[in-house]
């Protein structure tokens, strides 16, 4: 499996819900856009490494409503700190998904430190995160999505990427149309 | 007046609902009034670039958020501070503790304390240095402005303001 695939399945489980998700920057929010645009999908469009920390804020902004951020081994190992931010704030309507291909795959799949030795399922419950799992096929990533509404899910996939092309929203339309979802009336823009 | 308390009671005010801090000397009694106010969601950050995209986050969700940090925690939050607020007009209100400016002991303070007002400067955020004396004022004047207009605020709190009562 790709991250690509490993998209598509996320989308099926969760596009027709009212999951909030944070894409990350690069080819995750591209390929994202392309399987199932949707308004309450915010794209990334810059500050790698925070895809985690987005999705942390605004389940504590929102803890009715399910969150869900998809991250890289890469754009982790950048904002490690974050995994410890999250197991001691512990909200139990984030799920942080993060999809380990072992490569910087939106800079030309350049290897990350989980294609040596890191384990980011170990570095997430040392960080104290409580519910940690890994999977690497279709049919284990389905069966999580069913049954993990929190915590850490790292999605072991093969290094690779679509050929998809740009998103073609602005970042104002991206954020106009994600708030008309994700905040109260009041804020809305 | 005691400083950290004006720019709690500036802070609650502005409306500030979801603090991220990142500890600085100047902040200690300050966290810990935004810690214990049951009105506030108080998020502590390993790195200030974290708590940048934490406050984004909670902005997204609703939440008129702050970030109290050290000014040496804007040289690890320029890159969040453009492209991601900056890019998608996402308010901001940076409290920052103004070191190595006069009145520094510590020399290592001194590069990154000199550069900072020039480095706000480059990323179009307004930085504003009140006095105690208009603290309160100045903060929810800045605070009204950034959030109206999509825009971030800096307050820079020099060694001298936690230094007035």
């Amino acid at each position: 499996m790709i991250r690509y695939g490993a998209l598509e399945i996320l989308a099926e489980k969760e596009g027709d819900k009212d999951t909030l998700i944070i894409a990350n920057i690069g080819l995750p929010s591209k390929e994202l856009y392309e399987i199932y645009d949707r308004k309450a999908n915010f794209y990334m469009l810059g500050s790698m490494g925070l895809s985690s920390s987005i999705g942390l804020g605004l389940a504590l902004a929102r803890p009715d409503r399910k969150v869900l951020a998809i991250d890289g081994d890469g754009s982790v190992l950048m904002n490690m700190g974050s995994l410890a931010t999250i197991a001691n704030q512990h909200p139990d309507n984030y799920l942080l998904v993060i999809i380990d291909n072992g490569a910087y795959g939106s800079t030309g799949n350049q290897i990350t430190a989980t294609a040596g030795l890191t384990d980011l399922k170990e570095v997430a419950l040392g960080a104290g995160v409580r519910n940690v799992a890994m999977v690497s096929d279709k049919s284990d990533l389905k069966e999580k999505l069913d049954t993990m509404d929190n915590g850490v899910l790292v999605v072991k996939t093969e290094p690779g990427n679509k050929k998809v092309p740009v998103i073609k929203l602005c970042p104002a339309d991206i954020i106009k149309r994600f708030m008309e979802i994700s905040s109260p009336p009041s804020h809305s823009r | 007046m005691d400083p950290s308390e004006e720019v709690f009671k500036s802070i609650k005010e502005s409306g500030i609902d979801f603090v991220v801090s990142v500890p600085c000397a100047n902040l200690q009694k300050l966290i810990p009034m935004v810690d214990s106010d049951p009105d506030i969601i108080h998020v502590p950050a390993t790195r200030e670039e974290e708590g940048i995209g934490i406050c984004a986050g909670a902005y997204m969700g609703g939440k008129k958020p702050a970030i109290m940090m050290q000014n040496s925690g804007m040289g690890n939050s320029i890159n969040a501070l453009a492209s991601l607020n900056r890019l998608y007009n996402i308010p901001l209100l940076i409290i920052i503790s103004h070191r190595g400016i006069e009145g520094e002991p510590i020399c290592a303070q001194v590069p990154m304390g000199e550069k900072t007002p020039q480095l706000l400067e480059v990323l179009d955020i307004p930085a504003y240095k009140p006095h105690l004396a208009q603290a309160k004022k100045t903060i929810e004047k800045a605070t009204k402005k950034a959030f109206e207009e999509g825009k971030q605020a800096a307050i820079l709190l020099s060694i001298g303001f936690w230094r007035e009562s």
